[in-house]
């Protein structure tokens, strides 16, 4: 390709009429004449500003397209490979200093940070766990659920009622909302799992309506759309309230004056040794044999099963495990907001949950973990662009898939080099 | 007796609307193996554009019912024929040789671009539709009686008119053996000479135009929407697909009317706080009795 590359500004200009044209039809009315009862107030005004932004953006991105740079990138663009990036043997990876670091910061965060900043922590390791969860449904096993939000759903609600009807507290129902998730997972994910992977997308988005309709209209045991109350955790049996009707509080035991801050602290400890040790936890799993087979089933479902693997077993564990990981965060969430109600669970949320996994990189920790952060902490700065956050989750998602399908932060794995006296 | 038989009648038009949305999703499926999430939002912009329209032409001082249905269904169709082009050109068409999951992530980014972009531009208030055919043929049954409403019979005849012309245009023009073919085989059709990616645009624009007869039809018959209405009906319309074979389209009638007709009679004679999760749960029922539905063909999978 040594030949000049000129560009054919007529082209470009039929490629933005058109496009302007199309931009026209579509934003004329939506945009352009804003139903107001029975009549319409016309904003044309908004309708011109986009149709030229498209008009030129499109003339734009033709003209480049047509020089060299813009060919280049067009080839790479059709050539790139989605692979995972694979380290030279005996790689040391920097995370070894890292690590201890990122803790000890974490641990001191609760005694500097303010009550609000600390809470908006929460908050987003709250979607950490989340992000976790689902990144092993969709980032390692390929299965895309768009229900997750009712195992978080099944969390929270067990926090909640279960103290209400059972007297169970947080530290009890911690691991039964997780067994209680994960076996709500398998019963929903065992018929499913045997048959097309697309239809899975559809019978778990179904899933998470059924949970919130439950949650909605069984107002005898869920008490509707007015919603229950969630206990907060105790810390060897003392409570984090001014005053306790039975026994001694945190502050009269410690002898310390009250702060309703000191609540915030502790659940966000728990939760950093939560969200800890299930990174651990995911880390071993993605080296063992079943992690393996996850990732294999994901890349080539027929291979693996001609290989012998039970694919409906190996993708059942991913979604149980997915599914208690989301039931854990449930049971966060709902000690943290002190209540829980339908509201809080709706596809909305499993479409940001998604959206933290697509940003991150499916099967990337790492960028989970910054995702997380940034979809969760991000809107609560910019709390004027609120009503676009919908907007930009969704263009986040198709740009994600056409630009870098495997996320911002690509997987890597360190290579394996054969022994010192093995014959090749 | 009456409460049964005017279920059934509410039943079949119902079952109709979601037939004709269940066609968008079953083509769409049938030529790319594709779930279009972002149909029920297709749906829910006609549903917007009808309104528009409405208010246009009466702002126009037109007052006749003829001439203001056939120019909203003219509009309404055009625009949201427009959509589904666009949608497929953005979102899906860069996707082709991607993942299937990948293809699905970004359907979804799709059905929620569409979702805010609307509540922004509009608000997010409910909005309706002015009422333009009123009256009704009343049957008494036993003690009670039966109300069939003109515009349950308009929708009856309208929706059966859209399900017939697509059948004709599907099994006896060129436009349709063309489609077909790439159904079939995509890879054989486009070493023939069939240019597929223009068939695939097409099957997109079908659908989008179905949804928008359905969304004219409900939004004249039901008076009020928002912009969250396309998420439920979406997923009805799509049980309605699966249940009647996905990638069939007699099936998706077949399956929108069974559907429309059960759920219609659950929520008459049982209960109308549940008739959703009813509809949900049918839906995993078929998928786990019968996953290639009524008139599908089991799906085998190769190398």
């Amino acid at each position: 390709m040594s030949q000049a590359v000129g560009i054919n500004f007529k082209k470009s200009s039929v490629d933005a009429f058109i496009a302007g044209l199309m931009a026209l039809v579509l934003f004329g009315p939506i945009v352009g004449v804003v139903l107001d009862g029975y009549g319409f107030n016309a904003e044309f005004g908004r309708v011109a500003w986009i149709v030229a932004v498209v008009a030129v953006g499109r003339f734009v991105m033709s003209s480049f397209l047509q020089t060299e740079k813009g060919i280049a990138l067009a080839f790479r663009y059709a050539n790139s490979d989605d692979g995972v990036t694979v380290l030279p043997p005996g790689h040391k990876s920097k995370m070894i200093w890292i690590i201890p670091l990122v803790i000890a910061v974490g641990l001191l965060i609760p005694f500097i940070a303010s009550k609000y900043v600390l809470t908006v922590i929460i908050l987003g390791l709250i979607y950490v766990l989340l992000g976790l969860g689902l990144n092993i449904v969709v980032g390692l096993a390929g299965l895309l659920d768009l229900g997750f939000v009712g195992f978080y759903a099944i969390g929270a609600y067990g926090l909640a009622l279960g103290y209400e009807n059972l007297g169970l507290g947080f530290w009890s129902m911690l691991p039964i909302a997780a067994i209680l998730a994960a076996f709500a997972g398998a019963i929903l994910g065992f018929p499913v799992l045997r048959m097309h992977g697309d239809y899975l997308a559809i019978v778990t988005l179904g899933f998470g309506e059924i949970i919130r309709l439950i949650l909605t209209n069984w107002a005898s045991f869920t008490h509707g759309p007015n919603g229950v109350s969630a206990p907060l955790p105790t810390f060897f049996g003392l409570e984090f309230k001014r005053r306790s009707r039975d026994g001694e509080t945190f502050h009269e035991f410690f002898n310390i004056p009250y702060d309703s801050a000191y609540k915030y602290m502790f659940i966000y400890i728990v939760l950093f040794a939560v969200v800890w040790a299930v990174l651990f936890i995911k880390h071993r799993l993605v080296k063992m044999p079943i992690g393996r087979a996850w990732e294999a089933l994901r890349e080539d479902e027929i291979a693996c099963r001609s290989l012998g693997l039970n694919h409906v077993l190996v993708k059942l564990s991913a979604f149980m495990i997915g599914a208690s990981t989301g039931g854990l965060a449930g049971v966060f969430f709902a000690t943290y907001q002190g209540f829980v109600n339908p509201s809080s669970f709706t596809f909305f949320e499993s479409a940001l949950i998604l959206a933290i996994v697509v940003l991150g990189g499916m099967g990337s920790t790492l960028g989970v973990v910054i995702a997380a952060f940034c979809l969760t902490v991000l809107p609560e700065m910019l709390r004027e662009f609120a009503e676009y956050r919908v907007l930009m989750f969704g263009i986040l998602m198709v740009v994600m898939m056409i630009w870098k399908p495997r996320g911002i932060v690509r997987v890597t794995r360190t290579g394996f080099s054969p022994k010192k006296g093995v014959v090749k | 007796m009456d409460i049964v038989l005017q279920q059934l009648v509410n039943g079949l038009t119902l079952g109709s609307v979601y037939g004709l949305i269940a066609i968008g999703y079953t083509m769409v499926y049938g030529i790319i193996g594709m779930i279009n999430f972002a149909h029920g939002d297709v749906y829910m912009v006609s549903a917007y554009i009808t309104a528009i329209a409405i208010a246009i032409l009466t702002f126009f001082g037109i007052e006749s019912f003829p001439i203001i249905i056939v120019g909203t269904l003219f509009l309404t169709v055009a625009v949201t024929g427009a959509y589904g082009w666009v949608i497929e050109r953005i979102a899906y068409r860069p996707l082709r040789s991607s993942s299937r999951l990948a293809v699905l992530i970004s359907a979804i980014g799709m059905s929620l671009i569409l979702q805010n972009y609307v509540q922004l531009s509009q608000g997010a208030n409910q909005q309706g539709v002015p009422t333009l055919l009123t009256g009704a043929i009343r049957f008494s049954v036993g003690d009670g009686f039966v109300q069939i409403t003109y515009m349950k019979l308009f929708i009856l005849f309208v929706s059966l008119l859209g399900m017939g012309v697509l059948t004709y245009v599907i099994q006896k023009t060129k436009l349709g053996r063309m489609c077909r073919a790439t159904q079939q085989d995509r890879k054989m059709a486009s070493i023939l000479g069939i240019d597929t990616d223009k068939v695939i645009s097409t099957v997109f624009v079908i659908g989008a135009v179905m949804a928008a007869l359905a969304g004219v039809l409900v939004t004249l018959d039901y008076g009020a929407f928002d912009f969250y209405v396309g998420f439920i009906i979406g997923i009805k319309a799509f049980t309605a697909a699966v249940l009647g074979g996905i990638g069939s389209l007699p099936g998706a009638m077949l399956g929108g009317l069974i559907l429309g007709l059960s759920e219609a009679l659950f929520a008459g004679l049982i209960s109308s706080d549940y008739k959703d999760v009813f509809s949900f749960s049918l839906l995993v029922l078929i998928l786990i009795i019968r996953p290639s539905g009524l008139l599908g063909k089991p799906e085998v999978e190769k190398v």
